[in-house]
């Protein structure tokens, strides 16, 4: 439909939507400003399904099961079970952590707190034991279940459930963002749709002129597409940075002035980036849709 | 040019526009379309331009059927037809020029054909020294003339013309008859839907009169013959 159109007839399509989006610049502000806040929320859901899925992500990776080895097994038995553990389906790493170095890792742990260990009166508190990951968070359950059945453990740790319950969240969040975007998007066309029919209704005379004329139907319709297009874009443009900035700001507080990211914030600009693509693209194609929508009626062939 | 065979066309309310009209009308010619107030005038003229389609029968317009156009041919068969309305249909933010220019933007002319056509229209109509006025600024006949100039600009073959003089006092709906009269004598088509006896009885054209909806009379050099 693009294909032959000629410059100078593209240049007249943008005159005519700025022409009206002047004549009709509150009514453009405020479908923009309707666009704008579908936007936001749009923008802030996916932020919130960003993270929670970044978080899972993490924590999902971070479970590892810590098996305790019976102080009365030694560490030559001990770590002859390393090829058994591996033997176990599911198991992805097997470290062998000795009681000596149990310690030192507790003590770096401890810092400038040392003392806390010569309270002891400078044994060793601490078990042989093995750290095992998985190949997939679903694997950690059957895997401590083996490694419990094993004689020679005393006991064995993981977060217990945590897994699941992080899948179901997810799934949640994940379900009812999408529920929410799509609401809001449809609610954004309909405004937008509303905003294009008034310029459409106000021009109607117009319209009925150019078909009378032999005007195709993309001519007519080129110039309301540009005008739905600015407004959902220019929407878009507001959200973005509201967007941005929010988070930004939120990050910023969180990570300088808490020095706290146990969340663990996606802060990578990237993201932010294509997010921003995202609610561009986004908003322009609402915008376009909105306008298509309010001709249908005024273009009947 | 026009062909008409059997053609009835219902409204989608049920209303019956046309029943069984067969019709048909040379190039060059100039036709009056008569008959009472719902007789079917303005559905006739709505077929030819396809702002309307025939229920049954068949309409060709130089051999093609337009029942079966597709809507992404329409716009072509308009551009070869220049339409005139009883409401002139300008543009009221725009000048006579621009009005008359409008119709050739539209369809997306060059600029140098734009701008040698529509001096040549407002010629024809006898408006050149009113290219830069408002059509506000205009009285209804010299309205009229730039809906004629902007239905000519294209140089269509044809021009349909439903009630041109419906708004206007008798001296300046001759001037109007007057005016399509010379178009017609340059070769196009002409097909006037009218209420106005006089101009009828004495212009002695083809008269085409429609009655509830179907054709009661086809004469050449024919009269009104209506005492309304
Ligand atoms: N858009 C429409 N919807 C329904 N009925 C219509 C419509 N336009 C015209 N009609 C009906 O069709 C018949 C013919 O109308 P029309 O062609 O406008 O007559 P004329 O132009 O001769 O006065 C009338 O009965 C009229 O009421
Ligand atoms: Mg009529």
């Amino acid at each position: 439909m693009l294909t032959g159109m000629r410059i100078r007839t593209f240049g007249y399509f943008i005159r005519e939507a700025f022409k009206s989006l002047h004549r009709n610049s509150w009514m453009s502000l405020a479908s923009a400003g309707t666009v704008a806040v579908s936007l936001i929320i749009v923008g802030m859901s996916l932020i919130t399904i960003i993270n929670t899925n970044y978080l899972a992500a993490r924590l999902e990776s971070n479970i590892e099961i810590i098996s305790y080895l019976k102080d009365s097994v030694s560490i030559e038995q001990g770590t002859k079970l390393k090829k058994e553990i591996e033997g176990i389906p599911g198991v992805a790493k097997v470290r062998f952590v000795n009681r000596d170095e149990a310690l030192m890792e507790f003590r770096k742990e401890l810092g400038d707190q040392q003392n806390m260990l010569e309270a002891l009166g400078g044994s060793n508190p601490l078990p042989n034991l093995y750290k095992i990951s998985t190949i997939s968070p679903q694997d950690v359950q059957k895997v401590a279940n083996k490694l419990e059945a094993l004689a020679e453990m005393e006991k064995v740790d993981y977060g217990k459930g945590m897994a699941e319950k992080l899948f179901t969240i997810t799934k949640w969040v994940r379900m009812v963002g999408l529920v929410v975007i799509s609401l809001l998007g449809l609610a954004a066309v309909f405004l937008i749709a509303t905003t294009t029919r008034l310029t459409v209704f106000a021009r109607r005379k117009e319209i009925e002129i150019m078909r009378m004329l032999g005007s195709s139907n993309w001519f007519i319709r080129w110039p309301f597409l540009l005008e739905g297009m600015v407004i959902g874009f220019f929407g878009a443009v507001i959200a973005v940075i509201v967007v941005d900035a929010a988070y930004l700001a939120f990050t910023d507080y969180i990570i300088r002035d808490l020095k706290f990211n146990i969340f663990g914030l996606a802060t990578d600009k990237r993201l932010m980036i294509n997010m921003g693509m995202v609610m561009l693209g986004t908003g322009t194609l609402l915008g376009a849709f909105g306008s298509v929508a309010s001709m249908r009626k005024f273009l009947k062939v | 040019m026009i062909n008409l065979i059997n053609v009835s066309m219902n409204y989608p309310n049920g209303t019956r526009g046309l029943i069984d009209v067969t019709l048909r009308i040379k190039k060059g010619e100039f036709v009056f379309l008569v008959g009472p107030s719902g007789a079917g005038k303005s559905t006739l003229t709505k077929l030819i331009f396809r702002e309307e389609k025939p229920t049954r029968g068949q309409l060709l317009i130089n051999g093609k059927n337009i029942a079966r156009l597709r809507p992404r041919e329409i716009p072509f068969l308009r551009r070869s037809i220049g339409i005139v309305f009883q409401d002139f249909k300008l543009l009221p933010n725009k000048t006579v020029a621009e009005n008359v220019a409008f119709a050739l933007e539209v369809i997306e002319a060059h600029k140098r054909e734009i701008q040698k056509a529509v001096p040549a229209a407002l010629k024809m109509v006898g408006l050149e020294k009113k290219s830069n006025a408002m059509p506000a600024q205009l009285s209804g006949g010299e309205q009229q003339r730039v809906a004629i100039a902007r239905a000519i600009v294209n140089n269509p073959p044809l021009v349909i013309a439903d009630e041109p003089t419906g708004n206007l006092d008798p001296e300046t709906s001759w001037e109007i008859v007057n005016l399509l009269h010379d178009i017609n004598k340059c070769g196009t088509t002409i097909v006037m839907a009218t209420h106005d006896k006089d101009i009828v009885d004495s212009m002695k054209k083809r008269v085409v009169a429609l009655e509830k909806g179907r054709i009661v009379r086809d004469e050449e050099r024919g009269a009104y013959g209506y005492e309304d």
